[in-house]
């Protein structure tokens, strides 16, 4: 939704209100087309990760960041860049494990949720930006980062807050590769 | 086989064109809030091509032609959802996925504003197209 400063900022602004419209209305649609909350999540996080693996480049491209040497530091990347870059929005990053590679994004502000109050009752269930966790996921992936990534607490449901757990699936130690 | 195909095709961008037409209800009820009444459908057409069109798509049409009696050809030289496809021949037969939802979306804007309208579209060479727009007098 946004370039880095220094570049012609107007022609790769999407307009806010048609990219969140435009989500809901993907969301509205795969509700119809799913009658599970569970398959409507599953589809989304699979569309995700199909944006995920082709929006790493973009972000690798347009925010010229030097390789991360650690989990938290890829999660601040993550929370501080990324999200900055595409929503416009800058999560609080935390560390939730003592082996250090389980992390939670708080997010205090959404765009995607601007139009949403709440999820409608027969669809309790629904991770709404669960598009979210698959372009983490997929994006990680083409790194060489395997992760989980889920919604662990949603407004929506009525959660305190809405947090975004990512939980790196290898130590470092056990990368071949190391520089 | 192939007619599956063709049907399942069809289906994706009748799918596509009705979320097109959702979202483009939605956005031209929040554009439309303060600004005045349009004078006629030319105008609305007007409209369509340069300030909704610019908001969507960051430009205008490139071209707006009408018969005066209810048809409507818009020509987008430039399509910003098509640029980033080659420009020959390759991708031509997939074209339509990307501009069903671009159908609704005019379709839609179109609906709040009281017309009623069939909206189709072509692409004769890539990256350039047309929405053709029918209004359909109730």
């Amino acid at each position: 939704m946004s370039r880095p400063p220094g570049r012609k900022q107007e022609n790769n602004k999407i307009s806010r209100e048609l990219f969140v419209l435009t989500y809901g209305a993907l969301v509205a649609q795969l509700c119809k087309d799913y009658e599970k909350d569970e398959d409507v999540n599953t589809c989304l996080e699979r569309m995700g990760y199909g944006i995920g693996v082709r929006l790493i480049d973009d972000f690798l491209a347009r925010s010229a960041v030097k390789k991360c040497h650690s989990y938290s530091q890829t999660a601040d990347m993550i929370a501080q860049v990324a999200f900055k870059m595409y929503l416009g929005v800058t999560p609080s990053v935390s560390c939730s494990s003592a082996a250090g590679n389980e992390f939670s994004l708080i997010l205090d502000k959404n765009p995607l949720v601007d139009f949403v109050e709440e999820l409608p009752a027969e669809r309790a269930s629904l991770c709404y930006c669960n598009l979210l966790c698959g372009v983490i996921r997929g994006a990680l992936e083409m790194v060489h980062l395997a992760a989980e990534v889920t919604f662990l607490q949603d407004r929506l449901k009525g959660d305190a807050v809405t947090e975004i757990g990512i939980t790196f699936l290898r130590k470092p130690e056990e990368r071949k590769h190391k520089r | 086989a192939a007619e599956q195909g063709e049907g399942e095709n069809g289906r994706c961008t009748t799918k596509l064109e009705s979320m097109g037409f959702r979202v483009g209800q939605g956005l031209i009820e929040r554009f439309t809030k303060d600004t005045a009444r349009f004078k006629d459908e030319l105008d609305i057409m007007k409209f369509i091509c340069k300030d909704f069109w610019t908001t969507v798509f960051k430009k205008q049409i490139d071209n707006l032609r009408t018969n005066h009696q209810g048809i409507y050809v818009l020509q987008d030289n430039k399509f910003r959802l098509l640029t980033q496809m080659s420009a020959g021949k390759q991708y031509l037969e997939h074209a339509p996925k990307y501009l069903a939802f671009t159908c609704g979306l005019i379709r839609g804007g179109l609906s709040n504003l009281g017309i009623k309208s069939i909206v189709t579209a072509e692409v004769s060479s890539m990256p350039a197209c047309k929405f053709q727009v029918m209004i359909q007098k109730i």
